[in-house]
């Protein structure tokens, strides 16, 4: 059993699963009844003056029959008075004293900002979070994202934070933003001990086509929201490892957006995630996800050897490199298993419409295949029946022209059967051999602008 | 255009106490069903529709919840998508070549899927195709029987402009789909909506009780002949289907309590007067779908004892095995390798049926048995109505009465004369009718100087 207590920012957590700041941790009830089910932390719904909210505030994308690919949401910071929270807040860490307590903050004026830190401090807070993302609503009053988005003032207030705060300050970061080091540079410039990213991304989720309002509606009208959910986790992967690669920024990141399972959890760890963060998936399914969460962590630790979740943290940072630092000599190319394809041929239409042309069919002639758009003809397709249990009748299994393939994986990727399709390595060279090293020794690829020479 | 009128049907029919297999799929159902599928590019399933309805495409409409489109989709294909939907024996065609059988999985529920379309865009819109009908061509076509090749042929020829005018011997038009379909599959009241939809569909005209006829018309019984169509019309269908029940042709048979399959069912499905009260133990002869069929809707109906009689094995049945799994479910029993010699009657009343045992579907020396019976439903095929199709001159049948049609066409030897369906093809499915119903169409059009191969798409 791997260890999964986690050190962040000197604070320790039971495990790495952390709620966010949002619905799920909007009422010390709430709270209780997550840290009884296993989560290690929670960001509580951000507090500074209540607020009042619209109905109705979420909006949802489903993809096929999956729901929830993706939630937006219009719900602003607490509509609770700040001194229930407060007393809920204290109950919370005396009956939990193990569970990491974080405050999420959102206020506007250099007096607010020290007397609301004084008070969630004073309650137990073992970590500040400060809410510089939230894209709707605040925003538009010079809040959340509004400082986000202006690395002065996210260095300012940090400053003050750092100052009255006598624990740890976290940055809530925006992605809405052309690029991410210049908050986070601003955050560490202005001390932070930490950034946690991605708060929502600026969104609307859809439109009433009937009534031509955007949703989700306020009756005749609609706003842009924040969205979140596992359709925004490689925009949230992408912009925390930038900021963990980033050697001159070196605090520890809480790792937000669309992280629904362990394996999510993994992932943002590998790239640089100290803590995650969970929200939609908890509003989809409830605290109880996170029992399978840690359960298959520490089992996938124990399988890899590492003896605590710690280890786990930034493995996979290194590999994260520009483009033009790519092996170019690595090469891969799809191989169709007739003994698990079924027959579908999306493969094919796939690679015909969308990638290279070089899955062909059995018997088909080669004026048929160029008429389909073929424009290489290889011989010898071999003609395999689908072999797999019922096979219809009929030969249906594609079949990859080696050396027309690019190695895209598209096929793979429509392929419905795990398994059937698999990249195959085969090496165009021996050695290393990148884009840069490529420019550096004078290679210009044949073929394009004559301006260009 | 003719305005839809509607055949009345006795509200307390038989059929109408058994329960629909499936149910209309809702809203929700059908896309989430619709999902499931993958979108095959060149889809077996395709090619195993008798009228090649672009399947994936249709249920990938179904998805996006673009229902009129997969309403369209289907139709373009085939008119009678609605009740095929529901009567096509998918097991066998599109559903059983679903790549998920290979994959070991449940197939795609393609024909609930495809009734959901049909009935949900013409709820919604009943002109749905009716709007895509041509200017009149002022051509006219006399088609013989209302039954499923008929219906799909004078749909086709109605959206192509030309005058569509069915004659149907019984008072009720829809042919089996009305008559002899089993109620779990498709109620008369639906099968009839097919019939006032193709009717929607521009100059058709359906003169029910109106025989055609060999020879000289009675014009008192309201008939026509052959010759009159020939000379009024500028091309004929004939879509006539099978004739009556065979007989056993053995002792005791004629009488009360001995039916022919066809002409029972159809009584279940139209008669108000049909029941099965005191009825405890029915024979059904034969091992065709017909006799499946009648042997699961007396079950159904609380008939006690069902058997089916039938003079080879299982094994060499021609009713589908999905068919007759369903049976056994309804408790109808199968005896194998038996055939009837006599009927026994008592005070004219049956009582049983003698069967003698036999070996490779011929009876034997071996000891004879009676099962006991109080109703026996004869189901061992159908005569064909040889003299109406023979009256129209170049008309050639084959050797089992089946009239001979060229396969892409459907053209007779007259080449004013088509034909389609269970006359031609012996009797099977009515998604098989209907594409001959297509293809006659398509080569009529043709034929009456439009441009070829604008009726519906290739296929």
């Amino acid at each position: 059993m791997a260890d999964l207590r986690i050190k962040f920012c000197g604070v320790e957590s039971p495990n790495p699963f952390w709620l966010a700041s949002a619905p799920p941790t909007n009422t010390g009830d709430q709270v209780r009844r997550a840290f009884d089910a296993g989560w290690g932390g929670a960001v509580w719904k951000t507090l500074g003056n209540p607020i009042a909210n619209v109905s109705s505030r979420l909006g949802g994308v489903s993809y096929g029959s999956t729901k929830l690919m993706g939630l937006n949401n219009i719900e602003l910071i607490t509509d609770r008075p700040l001194a229930v929270n407060l007393r809920e807040m204290a109950e919370v860490k005396k009956k939990h004293p193990k569970n990491v307590l974080i405050a999420s903050l959102m206020v506007e004026t250099k007096e607010e900002w020290k007397e609301i830190i004084k008070k969630v401090v004073d309650v137990g807070s073992d970590l500040l979070e400060l809410n510089f993302g939230c894209p709707h609503g605040m925003c538009e009053r010079g809040m959340g994202s509004a400082v986000g988005q202006e690395p002065k003032v996210l260095e300012e207030i940090t400053r003050w934070a750092v100052e009255y705060s006598s624990v740890p300050v976290i940055i809530k970061l925006t992605p809405n933003i052309g690029d991410i080091l210049e908050p986070a540079y601003a955050a560490k410039k202005g001390g932070a001990h930490a950034v946690s990213l991605i708060n929502t991304v600026k969104s609307i989720v859809g439109v009433d086509l009937d009534n031509m309002v955007p949703l989700p509606s306020v009756g005749d009208a609609s706003t842009n929201g924040g969205y979140c959910g596992p359709a925004v986790k490689p925009i949230a992967l992408h912009l925390l490892s930038q900021i963990a690669r980033e050697k001159d920024i070196n605090i520890p990141i809480s790792g937000i957006g669309g992280i629904a399972n362990w394996r999510d959890a993994a992932e943002f760890m590998a790239l640089g995630s100290t803590t995650v963060q969970v929200c939609t998936a908890v509003m989809h399914y409830g605290y109880r996800i996170v029992e399978d969460m840690a359960e298959g962590l520490s089992d996938y630790l124990d399988s890899k050897g590492m003896a605590s979740a710690q280890e786990l943290v930034g493995r996979a940072v290194p590999q994260y490199k520009e483009w033009g630092d790519l092996d170019m000599n690595h090469h891969v190319v799809a191989k169709i298993s007739p003994d698990k394809c079924i027959g579908c041929q999306l493969c094919y239409v796939a690679c015909m419409d969308g990638s290279h042309q070089c899955i062909h069919l059995p018997g088909m002639s080669d004026d048929e295949k160029r008429a389909r758009g073929h424009v290489a003809f290889p011989k010898d397709v071999p003609d395999v029946m689908a072999l797999a249990k019922g096979a219809p009748a009929g030969a249906r299994v594609p079949f990859v022209h080696e050396e027309e393939c690019v190695g895209c994986n598209l096929c793979q990727l429509v392929c419905p059967v795990d398994g059937c399709i698999t990249m195959e390595t085969k090496r165009k060279g021996p050695e290393r051999l990148t884009w840069n090293d490529r420019v550096e020794s004078g290679y210009v690829v044949p073929g394009g602008l004559d301006a260009s020479k | 255009m003719t305005s839809g009128k509607s055949y009345p049907l006795a509200d307390r029919r038989l059929e109408r106490s058994l329960e629909e297999k499936h149910a209309l799929y809702t809203p929700a159902e059908a896309v989430t069903e619709a999902n499931r599928c993958i979108y095959c590019s060149d889809a077996p399933c395709v090619a195993a529709c008798p009228t090649g309805i672009d399947i994936p495409k249709f249920i990938h409409k179904i998805s996006t919840e673009n229902t009129k489109g997969a309403a369209r989709t289907i139709f373009e294909s085939n008119l009678l998508g609605s009740s095929c939907a529901s009567v096509c024996p998918v097991e066998v065609l599109c559903a059983g070549s679903c790549v998920y059988n290979t994959w070991e999985r449940e197939p795609i529920a393609i024909g609930r899927l495809q009734r959901f379309a049909t009935t949900t865009a013409l709820s919604q819109d009943p002109d749905l195709i009716a709007k895509t009908k041509k200017p009149s061509t002022g051509k006219k076509v006399a088609l013989i029987g209302a039954g499923p090749a008929s219906l799909a042929a004078a749909g086709h020829l109605a959206l192509e402009g030309h005058r569509a005018v069915i004659f149907e011997k019984k008072s009720v038009p829809g042919g089996l789909n009305s008559t002899g379909v089993a109620p779990y599959k498709l109620y008369a009241d639906d099968a009839l909506r097919e019939v006032e939809f193709i009717e929607r569909l521009g100059d058709v005209e359906i003169r029910t009780g109106v025989g055609v006829v060999d020879g000289k018309a009675d014009a008192v019984k309201g008939e026509v002949s052959a010759a009159d169509l020939l000379r009024d019309y500028d091309a004929v269908f004939i879509g006539i289907g099978l004739g009556s029940d065979h007989g056993m042709g053995i002792p005791g048979e004629d009488g009360p309590g001995v039916v022919g399959a066809t002409a029972w069912i159809e009584s279940m499905k139209l008669d108000p007067k049909a029941s099965v009260a005191g009825v405890t133990r029915a024979i059904v002869v034969g091992g065709g779908n017909t006799a499946i069929d009648a042997a699961r809707e007396l079950a159904q109906l609380g008939v006690e004892h069902v058997s089916m009689v039938y003079r080879r094995d299982e094994a060499a049945m021609s009713g589908y095995a999905h068919e007759m799994a369903g049976a056994y479910k309804e408790r109808v029993e199968l005896v194998e390798n038996r055939q009837p010699v006599s009927v026994v009657r008592e005070k004219g009343a049956v009582v049983g049926l003698q069967v003698a045992p036999t070996t490779g579907g011929k009876p034997t020396d071996g000891e004879r048995e009676t099962l006991t019976a109080d109703l026996i439903v004869i189901a061992i095929g159908q005569a064909r109505l040889t003299q109406l199709a023979s009256a129209f001159p170049g008309v050639e049948l084959d050797d089992k009465g089946r009239v001979r049609v060229d396969e892409a066409t459907c053209r007779t030897g007259n080449a004013k004369v088509y034909a389609g369906g269970d006359c031609v093809n012996g009797g099977k499915e009515v998604v098989n009718a209907a594409q001959h119903g297509k293809l006659a169409a398509r080569a009529i059009h043709s034929s009456l100087g439009a441009a070829p191969g604008s009726t519906g798409k290739a296929n």
